[in-house]
Parts: structure tokens; sequence; C-alpha cells
């Protein structure tokens, strides 16, 4: 994402398909976000979404309790804030499993204070 | 007297799991999964991020999970299978297939099986492949082996990284090595486009500020015992360095995301022949290769990029060697050879049997080059198809048509199916 410096506008480009519009936001007097160079409203969606509120999955692993050669894959349940991913990695480290554990199983409750749980994705016997 | 099974399906990655399920749907319960790692699940095991299912499930699963979907079925219908079993030779031995195989506990042996599918996935492309002068220090890895190392075992490759090669796995690996605190210096793309991707441009590389540096490659390692850096050179139109561009990056690692070959080694020795563009075995409409009763599926066949597919071609594969067990395939008459012209590097399969192919036959195939705002033609003869506008084709998006056999039935003296793209109106 660029930022133009001293205007008011900023460029990305959408994920939401293939076909990866670029588009150019302006941000109005009245603090609204105008969308161009979208071919669809998913990309609209995305471009105002991105800019006013940044959210990602995230997926990695947490270590297992007596064992060195194996970890836990995990992800967080639902999106959090972009900003709070180093937070949840900070939070992952802390983390030891007792096997066994099935996929879904909450390894966290409320993971870096975004309210969302962090979720086995994996079967370990 | 040797192991008697109908079908041995060679791989438990997802290829191999989704086969063994559609063969067994079909009426084959004498199948045996032949697989050389701890557990099933094959590549999906390592891919802890997500986007897995979205086509198949409806819901974006990460790698693990979307294995777990499949696991569950092969426990559930007690298809049997084989751990930390590796395939070593697979030969003709009259009017069956001897796979022999070794493990810990029997040693060497075989398995007589009426038909073989093959899906032993693929391999990346490795420092020798790509010719990297300089010592063998430690800290080079394929991306993928740093991804097993991270994901499964626990273990960092390495805590300064550059990585060569921005396909999705380069990429990814970009994002997760990072996340566990290493210092990812930049992504070197040989070409002037990434092969990833849009989603893990943004969500790999510029949300973690690492650049990306396009129509760059890597001509040297520094280092003897363990990597201290690369030399890093712009390349020119021919991917030829650029004297005077080269720039000395330090890092302790370095990662290779080059490239994924079809790991076909035992096909090659079966007699299977192979398309040199796709290095994966030349299938007709029922993804039977050259030997008969051999039938091939997944990353072996050609290189995927959404599992979905993946599992979709293995259960076309699993059904038609299921079919062919149990007689059901028709004698074949006419060939029609699938042509392509116009920027399509290749097809799947290369040929159908009008009589023996499915009423919605698949075809899926992959462009050359980025294509914008181009009409993708079918034709056989003066009779078309499909007539498809596209605003987007580009080679690391595999796609696929369909042809419908009651239509191809009503052409007298089918010759060749051509696939074209072009720009409208040519």
């Amino acid at each position: 994402m660029e930022d133009k410096k001293h205007t008011n506008q900023q460029e990305l480009i959408c994920i939401r398909c293939p076909i990866g519009c670029r588009m150019t936001v302006t941000h109005n007097q009245d603090g609204s976000l105008q969308v161009a160079g979208n071919s669809c409203k998913r990309g609209e969606e995305y471009a105002k979404k991105e800019l006013t509120d940044p959210t990602r999955i995230v997926t990695s692993t947490v270590r297992i309790k007596g064992r060195s050669n194996q970890v836990l894959p995990v992800k967080t349940k639902e999106d959090i804030p972009k900003g709070k991913i180093r937070a949840c990695m900070e939070d992952l480290k802390q983390i030891e499993v007792v096997a066994p554990i099935s996929i879904g199983d909450v390894i966290l409750a409320d993971v870096a204070g975004t309210g969302v749980e962090i979720v086995a994705t994996k079967h370990i016997k | 007297m040797n192991q008697q099974v109908d079908i041995a399906i060679i791989g438990g990655g997802p290829a191999g799991l989704a086969a063994a399920v559609a063969a067994h749907s079909a009426g084959i319960d004498n199948l045996i999964i032949i697989e050389r790692d701890e557990e099933l699940g094959g590549i999906l095991n390592q891919c802890i991020h997500n986007g897995f299912g979205l086509h198949t499930f409806k819901e974006e699963l990460t790698g693990p999970e979307y294995a777990a979907r499949y696991v569950e079925q092969i426990e559930t219908l007690q298809i049997p299978y084989l751990l930390r079993t590796i395939a070593v030779d697979i030969s003709v031995h009259g009017d069956r297939k001897a796979v022999m195989v070794m493990n810990k506990e029997k040693g060497l042996f075989t398995i007589e099986a009426k038909a073989v599918i093959l899906a032993m996935g693929c391999r990346e492309r490795s420092r020798g492949a790509l010719n990297i002068p300089g010592y063998r220090p430690a800290g080079v890895y394929s991306a993928g082996t740093a991804q097993r190392y991270v994901n499964m075992e626990g273990r960092m490759p390495g805590r300064e990284v550059v990585i060569l090669g921005s396909g999705d796995i380069g990429l990814i690996m970009a994002r997760r090595m990072t996340l566990e605190g290493a210092n990812v210096k930049m992504v070197a793309e040989l070409l002037p486009y990434s092969g990833g991707l849009k989603r893990n441009i943004v969500q790999c590389l510029e949300d973690y500020n690492i650049p990306l540096k396009l129509n760059h490659t890597v001509i040297d390692i520094d280092g003897k015992e363990r990597v201290k850096g690369v030399t890093v050179a712009k390349v020119d139109e021919n991917r030829k360095p650029i004297s005077g561009s080269e720039e000395y990056v330090s890092c302790d690692t370095l990662l290779l995301s080059c490239g994924l070959i079809p790991e076909n080694e035992l096909s090659v020795g079966l007699g299977v022949k192979l398309n040199p563009i796709t290095a994966g075995p030349i299938v007709d409409e029922s993804l039977t290769t050259n030997v008969e009763g051999v039938f091939a599926c997944g990353n072996v066949l050609h290189v995927h990029d959404l599992v979905d597919y993946v599992s979709k071609e293995a259960e076309s594969a699993g059904t038609h060697a299921a079919a062919y067990i149990k007689g059901e395939k028709k004698a074949e008459d006419k060939t029609i050879e699938i042509a392509y012209t116009g920027g399509i590097r290749y097809t799947v399969p290369s040929a159908i049997h009008i009589e023996n192919m499915e009423q919605n036959q698949v075809i899926r195939f992959r462009v050359d080059n980025i294509y914008r705002d181009v009409e993708l033609t079918v034709r056989i003869g003066d009779t078309t198809f499909i007539k498809q506008k596209k605003k987007i084709m580009a080679p690391s998006e595999m796609e696929q048509v369909i042809i419908k056999k009651a239509k191809l039935l009503e052409i007298p003296n089918p010759e060749q199916i051509i696939i074209t793209i072009s720009k409208e109106g040519i």
C-alpha cells in the first residue's frame, strides 16, 4: 500500500479475486472514503476495511510438552487487528500444550486482548 | 505369496487420499495407500496457513484441517494404509503391477496390484539445479524444507534471511520466518512479475515491509561453514545478470523457492511417458498413462495451485481406476488429440477417447504469460464449444474448461480439440 504523503490519497491492490484491481482511495474532508479503480463492490468493501480497520487471521505453532521434535499448528479463530499480530505471537510463545489435542481445541481463550480464541488446527496423538 | 490388492495408491497426500476415497465409493475396498512419512496428509501437514478448501468445503481451512477431512474418511471407511513405507520400484508383472516397497518392520517386500494410482506429489528445484556458485555452507534450504522445520519440528533454520523466488511458498515463508523472529531482508524474483497470489504479496511482504526485488537473482553464496551473505544482481530481458548491478546482502540463510518438479522416478522406471512441459505423465481422459492400469493425479501429474483441484482430479482418477478394475472401460476406437495455440503451455489430458470420456470432461491447462482482456476459445473443426472473455489469465493460476460429451458426439469425425487464447476479434 502506498501513501502519497501530503495528499489525501492512498493506493492499494485488491486481493478479493485474481484480477487484482489497482484502487485509489481518497480521504474526504468529512472523514468518508471514496474508492476508485475497483471493478466490483467487494473491492470497495475491501479497500474501506483495509484502510480503516485492517485485520488478519494469524496462523502459527505452539510447543508441545515433552516433545522436542513436534509443534502444534494453531490459528486465530477469527481475524484480529493487524496491529495486534506481534502481541499475538508473544502470547503464543508462552504456551505449552499437552497431548493429545484435537482440531478445534481452544488453546488460548483471548489472545492479546482481542477477545479472539486460539484454536488447534491439527490432531496430535 | 505377495500381498495382492486391486488398487495400490502411491502417496497419502491430498491426491492419494481423495483417490482412495473415490475408489472405495465406487466399490473397491481391496486397496492400499503407501505413504513414506510418519502420517497421512502429505504436504498439507506443513502448510499451516489458511486458504484451503474454499471450493471443496466452502470454508477457508488450514492445510492440516483440510487433510483431516480426508483422513477421517479413510479411517471411517477403514481403507488400509502403510506409513513410513516407501515405494522403491514399480514394474509390470504379467497382468498386474509389482510395487516393491520398503519399511523398517518388513524390510523389502512386494505388493501386487491390478491398478496403480501415482500420487507422489512433487519436489522443489534445488540449489544444484539452479547452478548458484559458492561453497556448500550450512544455511541453504529450499523454502519447503524450512517450512517443515518451522511448522512441524519447531526449529528455526536461521535468523537473517534472503529468499529467492516469489512463488507462494517463498512468500508464505517470508511471513512465517518474520513472525518467528527472523529478519527477512528481501525476496528476489527472476521474472518481472511474481508467481504468487496478490493476497500473499500484501499479507506476507507488504504487511512486514519486506522488499520484493523483481528482475533479480542470486548469483553467488558467500560462506564456507555457514552462509555469510549472498550477492544479488538485476537481470536483463534475457534473464542474464547485469554487470555493475551486483549487491552484497549479508545473511545467514538463503531460502530457495524456484519451482516445483513432479516426482516421477517411479513412473519412469515403470515405462510411463512424461510430458516434458509438465514433467508429469501424459494421460488421457481417464487419467491413465501409457501403461495400462496406471493412473496419475495431483502434483505428480502437473503442479497445482489449489488443493481443491487436486482433490477433484484425484477423485476422477480413483473413480476411473475402479471402473478399470470392474472392467467397465469401453473398447476405445477414436482418439481425439487436444491441441493448443496462442499462449497455452500445456493441457491435461493430452487426448480424449470419446467412448470413455465423462459427461462433463474437464480439461485443465496453464498459460505461459500474464494475459489481460483476452478470449478463450475451444473448438473442434468449425464448431465452437466454448467462447469466454477473460479479464485476466496468469501462469500461476491453473485454468479449466469443460467439454460436454453429448455435444462432442454430435460432431461427425472430430479430429482435434483446439484450445486458443486470442485478443478479441483477432
